[in-house]
């Protein structure tokens, strides 16, 4: 049995229905969607870009920081503006298939999410490649390992291992910064919290649950990282343990 | 050539609340890191408790949330504190919970929390020989606090904040999600009422831009005095 008062509580609790907990379950669904599709192309492009970004030649990797330096200087709530607005500006998108796509509001808040996340996903792995250990090249050179074989076999996976705490980090602040797709019309957790405080003028109610929502994914996710930092750097652990 | 359509004293306008926004918000995260970082390195265990889940309570929730608790609660929450004040005690007391006040609430609290680990990282980077002579010369806790530790910390602890600061500035964006007029509500409103969103968001951009480049080379001047006397490595 629960205590009296949570009982209480949950007999005149009119506000957690099956109808709004559906509400604020599609809204995580909406969230997890947009944030995992983001960080994914955001890494696909990141390494490629980042790997630019270390060539020597300004004009190759000028062109990579100067993109890297806009997207990182700017809020994400001005660049998800002007996709979200400017799309419809753009002449004759109307009358194209595209606009079947961004007519709705998840692909432009998708877009500006990828390229926000993509240009910091670049400077970590920039890092990381910049800070590899010159006598690891060495090796790789003195091996006869061309620059692909080098990159592929040497370079990335040992910048993957110095990346990976600063992209935890990256991964949580893009799932906090998610939340400003709600001012799109999107429904995604905060959307859904703000439909139902409207509907009930609840606002503890509906924000201290998504914030508890919040916090359970935000959990999960530091979690995942702990346990795939263990496993990436389990060589360096003390012998013995 | 570059024409505002009569909406350029309002941009500026959403500027100055911009800057003072992230000004006030940035002294209190100041002071909350500084408080946090004292309580976690305390022997108090509860004030270790409280400080840790206030640093892990706020990095779980977004920035946004959190803006949306204070400004739609802030209110009721006062309301409901003025009651019981006047049904307890008869007296008046109220005030009006505005955009602004939730503002500078919410982002100081949440990079307080930031600022509370920054701070705690550079308090631990300074040597205990250093604590342990004004230890010896008969410094209270209080003194060594004040004359030792956080001269010395400060230099520690600069990097840390600068980051901060970039990063709060570009969250005092938020705030026109919950209706205060800085520049980013007038620039929303203008692109809508004249249907040119680029003509209007991209000045913006570039004011965050011009901002976040400035305050870079700020800080690069401050850590540079305050490593004056250091030596640097390579």
């Amino acid at each position: 049995m629960p205590p009296d008062f949570i009982a209480a509580w949950l007999n005149k609790n009119d506000i957690f229905t099956a109808l709004t907990i559906m509400e604020y379950w599609d809204g995580m669904v909406t969230t997890v969607q947009l944030v995992f599709l983001s960080l994914i192309i955001g890494l696909v492009f990141a390494v490629p870009l980042a790997i630019l970004r270390t060539v020597k030649n300004p004009f190759v990797s000028g062109p990579v920081w100067l993109y890297t330096y806009l997207f990182r200087g700017t809020p994400l709530l001005i660049q998800l503006y002007i996709i979200y607005y400017g799309v419809a500006q753009i002449p004759g998108i109307q009358q194209t298939f595209w606009w079947e796509i961004f007519r709705e509001p998840f692909y432009p808040a998708l877009l500006a999410f990828t390229l926000n996340t993509c240009a910091y996903t670049t400077e970590i792995i920039r890092g990381a490649i910049v800070s590899t250990p010159h006598g690891e090249i060495e090796a790789a050179k003195a091996y006869g390992m061309n620059w692909f074989m080098r990159m592929r076999r040497i370079v990335l996976p040992s910048a993957a291992r110095r990346a990976v705490q600063a992209y935890s980090n990256e991964v949580i602040f893009m799932l906090h910064s998610s939340a400003i797709a709600s001012v799109v019309t999107i429904v995604d957790l905060t959307g859904a919290a703000r439909n139902i405080y409207s509907r009930f003028y609840a606002p503890f109610d509906a924000f201290i649950f998504v914030a508890l929502c919040y916090m359970a994914l935000t959990f999960i996710l530091v979690f995942a990282f702990r346990k795939l930092e263990n496993h990436l750097l389990r060589h360096q652990r003390p012998v013995g343990s | 050539m570059f024409d505002l359509k009569g909406y350029g004293p309002e941009l500026l306008s959403g500027a100055v609340v911009t800057i003072e926004l992230a000004f006030l918000s940035l002294a209190l995260a100041l002071a909350l890191g500084l408080i946090g970082a004292a309580a976690k390195l305390s022997n108090s265990r509860a004030a270790v408790g409280i400080a840790t889940a206030y640093t892990t309570l706020i990095r779980g929730v977004p920035d946004l949330v959190m803006m949306l608790l204070f400004y739609y609660g802030g209110q009721v929450g006062v309301n409901m504190l003025s009651d019981y004040i006047w049904e307890t005690y008869e007296v008046d007391f109220f005030f009006q919970f505005n955009p602004f006040i939730s503002g500078v609430v919410t982002i100081g609290l949440i990079f307080g929390a930031y600022m509370t680990e920054t701070f705690r990282g550079a308090f631990l980077a300074v040597e205990t020989g250093q604590i342990e002579a004004a230890r010896a010369y008969g410094f209270s806790n209080w003194h060594t606090f004040r004359r030792v530790m956080v001269p010395q910390m400060l230099r520690h602890a600069l990097p840390g904040i600068g980051n901060n600061w970039q990063v709060l500035l570009k969250t005092t964006a938020l705030v026109s999600i919950i209706g205060l007029t800085d520049m980013v509500r007038v620039a929303e409103e203008a692109a809508k009422a004249e249907r040119m969103p680029f003509h209007f968001f991209i000045p913006v951009a570039f004011v965050y831009l011009a901002l976040t480049a400035g305050s870079e080379l700020f800080i690069k001047w401050l850590d540079k005095r305050a490593n004056a006397g250091v030596i640097q490595e390579s």
